[in-house]
């Protein structure tokens, strides 16, 4: 009776004692969380309820700054052409790391595939900044892209592929895609390096081709990985910033505006905070809306 | 064990309810830093930087020599005082004015547009120091684009709220050796000479005008504003710059000048890259000889009297009948002292001996490559005949002749020239706005921002 006695209140105290610890841990991190994203995303919202220039007083104009970013096609242009550079800085990535990464795999025993490994990262270690003005270079009138093509016979299709109305937001998308590749490719190379090798074996004494390996078990195997890529890539088209800045800032003709972009210049050159912080919440929303699926379908996976 | 409820949509529209609750409570921009009470009444000695160590906080514009040549030589003459300057491109210190003149406010700023500065109590109301220097004595047209009204508007009347170090000129820069090979043997005096020279180039196989036109600074309003004032007045262009009640950049003359513009383009009188060309590159190609026509400023006189010794000439944009009335943009290199500034009377001083030093008159011109601002008798340096930088001080004498000073029609608002000026000129030359469209399209946007303010 009294060892009953005892053994419980011992219990309770320690079970408490634990779930306090575990706080205690998580504290510090929480608290970083909640002073640099919690609080930026509610003063942000706040903003987004008025008419503001950053410094005088503010006007209160409620949803009106919503209405604005899908009515004024300045704004709602931004956040497509945000949604077509998903082509570039993501599909693109995502199936050329594919076949990048599969077929380092199938060299994977020779030097070649060290030096194309470290070759396709090379992107991924380069700032955005450096990346945007190199490219810049190259696509420039008399860049090393235009040499080349005047070199091969195709002179008459060169031009100043970044000041051009319908190659600037394909040329910087292919910057995107460059940049994103090597990121791809390598996280891709190492779930291939996961994939349990008896089943290439197995899929091979059934008849199996290089082709139907690929499509029956790589992929299905990469769905962690590919889910992985697809929303890096995702958010980074929908969030770019940099690389557009550098290159083209916008034009020509707002034609590579995108909301990143967008929200910067309304908040610091056109002083309209309110509207910037409305297209900024917009855009917060549309990457959580993209994202989300994709860690369904990867989740889904595992079932 | 009870099944916990999840909450649904009630509780996420609970959540939205409270958080659009909050954000009504306080309103952003309540507890701005407001300006210290600044007396505008005249001091009672001139203002000076006395004999104390004094440190002056400056914020200077990236590419231009002179206000650091000024500052050098200041602190030469007045020991005591040593600057801390920091310096940006245009396009950076245009979007940080405001915050960095609220935040920390320097005691002398390199100022990108002022209406919207002034009406958020920003800058220093300097009509004191006028009456103290005797600013009020100089030619009046060059302090009416720094005259602004109460809360920022109209320009051109009312207190004075900045000082430029000089007046900067604008026009036609050509390469002489090319201008020969043509057979131009002397500046077109008519605008239908200068399309001549235009149609020459082209056949010869010379780049008739190289300019920028890419990123977000669209360098095509600088030939346009010089066609605008050919074909019609520049008091109108100015009244819209200054953002006077009722006025409107979409005028007939205006509408001439933008499709004159057009044909020029159609005609290829510019390079093919125009929109994908920044500043930098249009000065590199004019510098190694590319083109014959540029259109720039004497902010450029000193660079190109080094790099094209001899080579390089300058002229007005000619109007459009022979000896008629002239106008270029011609605008002070704007510098303001903050409402909050530390040193706010040595600051004054200094722009005042901006004006009236020998020696600083002196770095103006051979640095500057403008004529600095000040009384009208001021000394003036000896400049070279052979010099782009005596061609461009006799063109100041002949604007202020024909009174045709203009601001730039891209410091109409804070945002018009990268918002609007720049996309509907890209536009414009990709075939894809009209010169009507383009005009309309400007003046709705200028509307706009001028009702956001």
């Amino acid at each position: 009776m009294s060892r009953s006695a005892h053994r419980r209140p011992a219990t309770t105290r320690l079970r408490g004692a634990r779930g306090l610890v575990g706080w205690l841990f998580v504290l510090p991190a929480l608290g970083f969380y909640a002073v640099f994203v919690l609080r930026p995303i509610t003063l942000t919202f706040q903003y987004s309820l008025y008419d503001w220039n950053g410094i005088g007083p503010s006007t209160w104009v409620g949803p009106a700054n919503y209405g604005k970013v899908f009515t004024d096609p300045d704004l709602f242009d931004s956040l497509v052409n945000a949604f077509q550079l998903i082509v570039f800085f993501s599909a693109v990535p995502v199936v050329l790391g594919l076949a990048s990464a599969a077929t380092i795999r199938r060299i994977a025993a020779s030097r070649l595939a060290l030096v194309a490994r470290t070759v396709l990262f090379l992107p991924q270690v380069i700032p955005l900044v450096a990346a945007g003005i190199a490219w810049s270079w190259l696509l420039a009138s008399t860049g090393v892209v235009n040499q080349l093509l005047t070199l091969v016979g195709l002179g008459g299709v060169t031009r100043a592929w970044l000041g051009d109305f319908a190659t600037a937001l394909p040329a910087v998308g292919m910057i995107g895609a460059w940049v994103l590749l090597g990121l791809c490719t390598l996280l891709l190379l190492a779930g291939m390096s996961k994939i349990d090798p008896a089943l290439y074996e197995a899929a091979r004494l059934d008849g199996a081709g290089p082709w139907r390996e690929f499509v029956s078990i790589t992929v299905p195997s990469l769905r962690q990985e590919i889910a992985v890529c697809v929303t890096v890539t995702v958010i980074a088209a929908l969030a770019s910033f940099d690389i557009i800045y550098i290159a083209t800032q916008g034009g020509p003709g707002n034609t590579t505006m995108v909301p990143g972009l967008q929200i910067y210049y309304l908040a610091f050159s056109e002083r309209e905070v309110g509207t910037a912080s409305a297209l900024a919440m917009v855009l917060m929303v549309l990457v959580i809306a993209c994202a989300l699926p994709i860690q369904w379908f990867a989740k889904d996976g595992n079932k | 064990m009870a099944r916990r409820v999840r909450p649904g949509r009630s509780g996420t529209a609970l959540v939205i309810a409270l958080g659009t609750l909050a954000a009504a409570c306080a309103a952003p921009g309540s507890n701005s830093p407001q300006p210290q009470a600044t007396g505008t009444s005249p001091a009672s000695t001139a203002p000076a930087c006395g004999s104390a160590p004094v440190t002056m906080s400056g914020y200077f514009e990236t590419g231009f020599p002179l206000p650091k040549a000024l500052t050098t030589e200041f602190t030469k003459q007045h020991p005591n005082v040593t600057w801390n300057v920091r310096e940006d491109q245009f396009a950076i210190i245009t979007q940080n004015a405001p915050r960095v003149l609220a935040d920390n406010p320097p005691d002398l700023m390199r100022l990108p547009q002022v209406s919207e500065l002034v009406k958020d109590d920003l800058l220093k109301n300097l009509d004191g120091y006028a009456t103290a220097f005797g600013w009020d004595k100089w030619p009046a047209s060059q302090l009416e684009q720094l005259r602004l009204g109460p809360g920022g508007r109209p320009r051109g009347e009312g207190s004075l709220y900045a000082l430029g170090l000089n007046m900067s000129m604008t026009g036609l820069f050509y390469n002489k050796k090319l201008a020969t090979q043509i057979g131009m043997s002397a500046p077109p005096t008519t605008l239908a000479e200068l399309d001549q020279a235009l149609e020459k180039a082209k056949q010869a196989g010379i780049t008739p005008i190289l300019q920028f036109n890419g990123g977000a600074t669209g360098g095509l309003a600088f030939p346009l504003q010089n066609l605008m004032a050919s074909y019609g007045p520049a008091a109108p262009i100015n009244d819209w710059i200054f953002q006077k009640p009722g006025a409107t950049i979409d005028t007939p003359a205006n509408l001439q000048a933008t499709q004159h513009l057009e044909k020029w383009i159609k005609a290829g009188y510019f390079q093919k890259d125009v929109n994908a060309v920044d500043y930098a590159t249009m000065m590199s190609r004019f510098i190694d000889g590319q083109g014959l026509f540029m259109f720039n400023g004497d902010w450029e006189s000193g660079n190109l009297d080094k790099q094209m010794a001899g080579n390089v000439g300058f002229t007005l944009m000619p109007p459009a009948q022979q000896g008629g009335k002239r106008a270029a943009m011609s605008a002070p290199l704007t510098f303001g002292i903050a409402a909050n500034a530390k040193n706010a009377d040595c600051a004054a001083f200094f722009l005042n001996w901006v004006a009236t030093d020998k020696r600083a008159r002196e770095i103006g011109v051979e640095i500057g490559g403008s004529r600095p601002m000040g009384p009208a008798d001021a000394y003036m340096p000896e400049v070279g005949s052979d010099k782009v930088t005596a061609s461009t001080l006799a063109a100041g004498a002949d604007i202020a002749k024909d009174d045709g000073a203009m601001d730039f029609i891209a410091n109409a608002t804070g945002a018009i020239y990268a918002k609007s000026w720049t996309p509907n000129l890209q536009k414009l030359v990709a075939g894809q706005q009209t010169p009507q469209g383009l005009l309309k399209a400007v003046q709705a946007d200028y509307a706009g921002q001028l009702e956001g303010n």
